[in-house]
C-alpha cells in the first residue's frame, strides 16, 4: 500500500499531447504507471503511440473517466490555461489532480482551490508546480523519476524536486512508500500536514521524511499537527538557512518576508514536536536511517 | 514585485481611487516642475521600498517651488536604511481628520486572501494587532466570489469604521478590490486610508506587491520594474533565462532545482566556517536540462562575479542525466574559451544520481586541472569552501 496512488490508479494526462507532457508521458508508462489517456479537446477521437502503447485522446476530463474509469490526473498544460484544466478536472469529480505546471498566477490557483472546497473537496489537489508524487515500484504520477528508488517503508513529503530526489537517492537502500513533492508555491493544494495524516494512517509507511524550506509558515504549522497528531518518527530538514530576507530564492514561495519564514524558526518549531532536524540532507538521511535500523 | 508609493499612488488612480495628485521627480528640476504645476503646499516624500522613512528626515512638508528644490535635493540621493533615495514623489496634502487602515493579501495558510481592516490606522498594523487586537478585522476573502458590495459591508461594519465614513469605505473596498484581482496583487495595502476635514476618504499611502507569474497578462508591469536596482548580473542571467541571485560570498553556486541550490548554499556556509568564513557568492538554479550551452552561460555569469573565487557544481541527474550534465560542463569550459574567457577558478564537480559513473568517467577523462571531482554534496561543499579561502 501506499497514500494516495497505487498500482490501481488509473492515470490520464491533461496536456499529453504537448512536448512536456509526451515526455513524461512516456517516462511514466516505463515506470509501470497504468496510464489510460489524455485530453486534448482539438485532438479528441485520436491516439498517440507511446512506444507501442496506443493511448486514446478524449475531449474532457469527464469523458475520460467515463470511458476508462481513470481516477488521477496529471496536467502538464501551460499557466495560461491550468486554471481551467483544473477546475475541469474538479468538475468531472476526479479523486487526484497532479498539477506540474511551473508559473501559475497565484490568483488562478487560489480560484481553483476555493472552487475545489465549494465543491465540497471531492478532488485532492497535488501542487502546482510540483514534481508529482511516485509510490515506488506501483505507479507514478509527475515527473519524479521512478528508478532512483524501490519500494519501502518510508513516507516523504517535500516541497522541492532535485531535494526529494537527493533525499530518495540517499536512503534508496531502505526504501520507500510514497514520495509526495508538493510545491514551492504560496498556495498549493495538499500541504506537509495533509500528507503527515495519510502518512501516519498508512499501515506500511513506518516513519516519514519531512522537507520543507524559507517563507512562510506551513512548517510551523505541520510541528503543532505532529506534536497532536503523529506518533511515527518523523525526521525533518529545511533548506535556506542562509537566504538574505526580501529576496526569492527560485520557488514563488520561498522568501523571507520581515521576521516570518526564516529557517531557523521552522527548524525550532520542529524540534519542539520532538522532529530531528538535519543540518544537511546527507545528516538528515542518517537520522533516519538510525530511526530505521532501530526500529 | 514590491512597487514604489508612487507606483502604487498611480496603480491606484488608475483603477478609480481617491489618491492626492502629484508626480514623481528625480531631479531637483523635475521636483520644481511639479511643485509648480500642483501650486500651494506640497509634500516631498522619499522613495525607497523600507519603513521608517519619516523618522530618517525622508519627508518634507514645504511651500512654494523653491523650498520644495531645497528639501528634494536633500532627500535624493540621501541613504535610507542602506537604500539610496533615486526618486521623490510629490503631491499636494491633504487635512487629515483621522487615519484608518484596510489592505488585501494572499494566506498562504489558508490558502485565499484575506482582508484587513481596522480604524487605528496610521501606524504599524502589526503593533496594532499585538497590542490591541480587537481593533483589527481579519476577514477571509473567498476567491472566487470576491468582495461585493454585502461583504465589503460587512468587513466595515464589524471593523467598526464610524457611520460618516462607512458608505465612502465600503465603495473604496470594492473598488480596491477589484485593483487587487485586475493587477494579479498579492498585496494592496492602504495606511493610512484617511478622512480630510471635509470628510472625504483619500489613500495617503500605497504598499503594492505583483505577481511576477501572471506577468504574461500584464505586458504594463514590465515598466514597473526598476532598472537602476536590478544587479547587473542578476539581470544578464535573466535574459538568459537562469534563475540567479547575487549574494556576497566568494564561492560560485551552480545547481539543478530551486530547493537543491538553498541547501548547497547552507552546506557550502556550513563548510565555509571552517575554512576563513567564505560563504556562498550567488543562488543559481539552471533547472532541469543542463546542456552544455545553459551550463556554459550559467559558468559564465558567476564568474563574472570577481568575489567568487572558486565554483561549486552541485548536481543531481533526476531527469537530466549525469553524463550529459559532465559533457556539459567540459564543453562549457571550451565555450567560454572560445568566447575569450580565460577561465583559471577552479570548479568543484559533484554529480550523483540518474548515470552518476558514467558522469564522473567524463569528467576524469576530459582531464582538466580546474575540474576537480568530489562526491558527496557535502564533502565537495568543504573542497569548494577550502578552495576559495585558499584563492582569497
Amino acid at each position: 500500500m501506499a497514500i494516495w496512488l497505487t498500482k490501481d490508479s488509473k492515470v490520464i494526462v491533461q496536456g499529453m499531447t504537448g512536448s512536456e507532457g509526451s515526455k513524461h508521458t512516456r517516462r511514466m508508462l516505463a515506470a509501470g504507471t497504468d496510464i489510460v489517456g489524455g485530453v486534448n479537446p482539438r485532438k479528441a477521437g485520436t491516439t498517440v503511440d507511446f512506444d507501442g502503447t496506443e493511448l486514446p485522446v478524449f475531449a474532457s476530463v469527464a469523458d475520460a473517466m467515463r470511458e476508462t474509469g481513470a481516477n488521477v490526473t496529471v496536467i502538464f498544460v501551460p499557466p495560461q490555461f491550468t486554471k481551467g484544466a483544473v477546475i475541469e478536472a474538479i468538475d468531472a469529480g476526479i479523486s487526484l489532480a497532479v498539477v506540474i505546471t511551473e508559473g501559475v498566477p497565484v490568483h488562478d490557483t487560489a480560484a481553483f482551490w476555493a472552487y475545489n472546497v465549494a465543491q465540497g473537496e471531492r478532488t485532492r489537489i497535488i501542487g502546482p508546480n510540483c514534481p508529482g508524487i511516485v509510490s515506488p515500484g506501483a505507479s507514478n504520477a509527475g515527473i519524479i523519476p521512478a528508478d532512483i528508488t524501490g519500494a519501502g517503508r518510508i513516507g516523504l513529503v517535500s516541497k522541492s524536486g532535485t531535494l526529494t530526489y537527493q533525499m530518495m537517492y540517499e536512503l534508496r537502500d531502505i526504501g520507500f512508500s510514497t514520495c509526495v513533492g508538493i510545491g514551492g508555491d504560496p498556495i498549493i493544494g495538499t500541504t506537509h500536514i495533509d500528507a503527515l495524516a495519510a502518512f501516519e494512517d498508512d499501515p506500511d509507511t513506518d516513519a516519514i521524511v519531512m522537507i520543507g524550506e524559507i517563507g512562510g509558515d506551513a512548517e510551523e504549522r505541520a510541528a503543532e499537527f505532529i506534536k497532536a497528531n503523529v506518533t511515527k518518527p518523523v525526521v525533518g530538514y529545511i533548506a535556506g538557512f542562509t537566504a538574505p530576507p526580501g529576496k526569492t530564492m527560485g520557488h514563488a514561495g520561498a522568501i523571507i518576508s520581515g521576521s516570518a519564514g526564516t529557517a531557523e524558526a521552522k527548524k525550532t518549531a520542529l524540534e519542539a514536536a520532538g522532529v530531528k532536524v538535519g543540518k544537511t540532507p546527507t545528516e538528515t538521511a542518517r537520522l533516519m536511517r538510525e530511526i530505521m535500523s532501530a526500529g | 514585485m514590491d512597487l514604489y508609493e508612487y507606483q502604487g499612488r498611480d496603480l491606484f488612480e488608475r483603477h478609480g481611487l481617491p489618491v492626492l495628485a502629484g508626480g514623481v521627480a528625480t531631479t531637483p528640476e523635475e521636483a520644481r516642475a511639479i511643485a509648480e504645476r500642483l501650486g500651494g503646499r506640497v509634500v516631498v516624500k522619499a522613495q525607497v521600498k523600507v519603513g521608517g522613512r519619516g523618522k530618517a528626515g525622508g519627508v518634507k512638508l514645504t511651500e512654494g517651488a523653491e523650498e520644495t528644490v531645497a528639501r528634494a535635493t536633500d532627500i535624493l540621493g540621501m541613504d535610507i536604511k542602506g537604500h539610496t533615495v533615486h526618486k521623490v514623489m510629490i503631491t499636494v496634502t491633504a487635512d487629515v481628520a483621522d487615519e484608518y487602515y484596510f489592505s488585501y493579501l494572499l494566506d498562504r495558510a489558508n490558502r485565499t486572501f484575506l482582508c484587513i481592516a481596522s480604524v487605528a490606522g496610521g501606524m504599524d498594523i502589526e503593533q496594532v494587532a499585538a497590542e490591541t487586537p480587537e481593533k483589527v478585522v481579519k476577514a477571509p476573502i473567498d476567491a472566487n466570489t470576491g468582495v461585493d458590495a454585502a461583504t465589503a459591508r460587512r468587513i466595515v461594519t464589524q471593523a467598526g469604521f464610524p457611520a460618516e465614513v462607512a458608505d465612502q469605505t465600503v465603495e473604496i473596498a470594492v473598488d480596491l478590490w477589484k485593483a487587487f484581482v485586475a493587477e494579479d496583487a498579492t498585496l494592496v495595502e492602504v495606511n493610512p486610508l484617511a478622512k480630510t476635514a471635509e470628510g472625504g476618504l483619500l489613500l495617503l499611502d500605497a504598499k503594492v506587491s505583483l505577481d511576477e507569474n501572471a506577468a504574461f497578462r500584464h505586458p504594463d508591469h514590465e515598466a514597473l520594474v526598476d532598472q537602476a536596482a536590478v544587479d547587473p548580473l542578476e539581470q544578464a542571467a535573466k535574459e538568459k533565462d537562469l534563475n540567479y541571485v547575487k549574494l556576497d560570498g566568494e564561492v560560485g553556486i551552480i545547481g539543478n532545482g530551486a530547493g537543491l541550490v538553498m541547501s548547497t548554499l547552507d552546506v557550502v556556509a556550513y563548510a565555509g566556517e571552517r575554512h576563513g568564513g567564505v560563504k556562498p557568492a550567488n543562488f543559481l538554479d539552471i533547472g532541469g536540462g543542463a546542456s552544455a550551452a545553459v551550463m556554459a552561460n550559467g559558468l559564465e555569469i558567476v564568474l563574472s562575479d570577481p568575489a567568487v573565487k572558486s565554483v561549486f557544481v552541485n548536481v543531481f541527474g533526476g531527469i537530466t542525466a549525469c553524463d550529459a550534465v559532465a559533457n556539459g560542463i567540459v564543453q562549457a569550459l571550451a565555450l567560454l574559451e572560445q568566447r575569450g574567457e580565460k577561465v583559471t577558478r577552479p570548479l568543484v564537480v559533484r554529480l550523483d544520481g540518474n548515470n552518476a559513473e558514467a558522469g564522473r568517467a567524463i569528467l576524469d577523462g576530459a582531464n582538466n586541472p580546474l575540474i576537480q571531482r568530489v562526491d558527496t554534496m557535502d564533502g565537495a561543499a568543504e573542497r569548494a569552501a577550502e578552495l576559495a579561502a585558499a584563492g582569497v
